[in-house]
């Protein structure tokens, strides 16, 4: 059987188009490195039998114009798949089968790709470590004893395990980027409503965006093209002409203006990170963009304003797992209220509670305008610091991450040490605007770190191209031992 | 700011989550730890600003009020874990 490892989605791809190998061959390669990678515990879920069915119904078509021609894929367990088990890494929704299919995934099917599997993720998405899972930990490919981040732990891990060529997230504060920058991969957060988040288990509504996690930049731009356009379900989806990221991806970045903001060099921040980021404005340089002094004066309160607005919102989405509908159903309590107070005691885990908790105290009757109010209305100004600075620059240059990945358990007992790994993510999803994280080097223990590039709303493209230029100049590899098979 | 073990029972009772009491004081520290950290946004004076509830620059777009789905009782009720043909089944609410 042939070796798809060393090859990008993009090469998969062509190679199929182009008949030089079937969808069956790359499905069942992928199928053999699943299940010699269960150590890494990334999947909740694989559907092989159907995978392997529709791999040969892919095979017997004559043409095929979509951009993932029988392409086989694992997807993060948050995304609703008709008739195939989807958790949210929740005990709540342990046995939950929806009868509908997410509006991103239905692209990913549409245009060719075929469902591996899904994969584990922290419990609803609330994580930077994928520890908060029902289903356990995932390993970080790049050692036993490290986290691959969080939220979508499962997808990171397993792209960079090559369980998957490709995947989907989802990034409410970091949770496509944190996990890419901790496995060497890529990952980008559009703009909020440039993918439907039709049928994605919710979290923060506000917040919530899919997006690609991928090896390359020109695979991202690939992925990027397949799952976003208007979807008429998603009352805040964008209605605008879809764009051909991979068709537009160039690497001419002469001339363009790049910030780089003096509030993200915080206090404490490793000499690694620093000289990381050193590194890309070099290279910036050197491909003839201009580097520009930024300030966004309000960073420093991204992540207290991420910390009312999140969990106010979850709160109130999470009121739906009332043992009622779907999901777990408790079987102590004498009446309604008891059976509802203890289907969600039994059903969440300790993270989910806390921030039910504090998102229904930050919204309860004498503290909501003292806590959220007054994150919505700072959340204006951090948008406000964005707007102002995009008037003169292109794009904004800053580490992805303050750390490499850190090691399993080393920030479970203090739940503020583990939120300001999302210092450098957060405040692009209150913002709206888009972000990708790229692998820029390792660090002295041999793990990745990512730099990421942001933008104003809608100019995903821009970004696509200053990545892709900057990856050529990094030329990151990265080769691992596979030591879990 | 700090917040008591009633406090907690009380937002928890509010969420409608059912706590073991051993879990009282590690969640009001954690709580507690976690409010400390927001209300930093305090220094900031924000007496002129608007809030923003929505990043989409949009209204929401009506519709014709119109069915679009429908005959799918089978499909709502196929996740419920106590149904008979046609309702969701929950303890007693009337006495």
């Amino acid at each position: 059987m042939s070796d798809f490892n060393k090859n990008s989605l993009s090469e998969i791809a062509k190679l199929i188009k182009s008949k030089k190998v079937s969808s069956l061959e790359v499905t069942n390669h992928y199928i053999k490195n699943i299940k010699n990678g269960k150590k890494l515990n990334s999947f909740i879920t694989t559907c092989f039998d159907e995978a392997i069915k529709k791999a040969k119904e892919f095979d017997n078509k004559k043409d095929f114009n979509g951009l993932l021609p029988g392409i086989p894929m694992a997807i993060k367990d948050l995304f609703c798949t008709k008739d195939v088990k989807t958790t949210a890494g929740s005990k709540i929704l342990e046995n939950f089968i929806p009868t509908y299919e997410s509006s991103v995934t239905h692209n990913l099917w549409s245009e060719g790709a075929i469902l591996l599997g899904k994969l584990n993720c922290d419990e609803f998405a609330m994580g930077s470590s994928n520890e908060t899972s029902f289903f356990g930990n995932v390993i970080n490919p790049l050692g036993k004893d490290l986290v691959p981040g969080g939220s979508s732990g499962g997808s990171a891990s397993a792209l960079a395990a090559n369980l998957t060529p490709a995947t989907i997230g989802t990034d409410t504060g970091g949770s496509i980027r944190q996990p890419a920058s901790f496995t060497g991969t890529v990952g980008l957060k559009p703009t909020y409503g440039l993918c439907s988040r039709w049928g994605i288990v919710a979290f923060a509504s506000s917040l919530d965006q899919a997006g690609p996690m991928t090896k390359n930049v020109e695979d991202c731009a690939l992925m990027l093209e397949a799952i976003s356009g208007y979807d008429k379900k998603d009352s805040t989806s964008i209605n605008k002409k879809k764009e051909n990221y991979s068709k537009n991806l160039n690497q001419k970045i002469n001339g363009l203006k790049i910030g780089i903001p003096k509030e993200y060099r915080v206090t404490d921040m490793p000499q690694e990170i620093e000289n990381i980021w050193k590194k890309g404005i070099d290279i910036l340089k050197k491909s003839g963009a201009k580097i520009v002094d930024i300030s966004l004066p309000h960073t420093k309160y991204a992540l207290p304003t991420y910390y009312i607005v999140a969990p106010a919102e979850a709160s109130s989405n999470l009121a739906r797992y009332d043992g009622v509908k779907y999901g777990y159903r408790s079987k102590k309590g004498k009446n309604l209220v008891e059976m509802y107070e203890n289907t969600r005691g039994e059903g969440f885990g300790d993270e989910v509670k806390r921030r039910v908790l504090i998102g229904t105290y930050v919204l309860s009757s004498g503290y909501y305008d003292a806590y959220y109010l007054k994150a919505q209305k700072v959340r204006r100004l951090i948008k406000n610091d964005f707007d102002e600075t995009f008037k003169n620059i292109d794009a904004i240059l800053t580490p992805s991450t303050p750390s490499s990945a850190f090691k399993i358990g080393e920030k479970t007992n203090d739940p503020i040490s583990m939120y300001l790994n999302d210092i450098f993510t957060v405040p692009v999803n209150l913002a709206g605007i888009p972000a990708i994280s790229i692998p820029a080097g390792l660090d002295n223990k041999g793990n990745p770190l990512g730099l990421q590039l942001i933008s104003k709303a809608l100019d995903e493209q821009k970004i696509l191209n200053i990545a892709y230029a900057m990856e050529k100049s990094i030329a990151f590899k990265q080769s691992l031992s596979r030591w879990w098979e | 700011m700090s917040i008591d073990k009633n406090q907690v029972k009380k937002v928890a009772k509010l969420s409608r989550i059912s706590l073991e009491d051993s879990k009282l004081e590690s969640l009001s520290k954690d709580l507690a730890s976690i409010l400390n950290f927001v209300e930093q946004l305090n220094k900031l004076d924000t007496k002129k600003i608007e809030p923003l509830s929505s990043i989409v620059d949009k209204t929401l777009e009506p519709r014709t009020d119109k069915i679009n789905d429908g005959k799918i009782k089978k499909d709502i009720l196929k996740n419920s874990p106590d149904k008979n043909e046609d309702f969701f089944i929950v303890p007693k609410v009337v006495e």
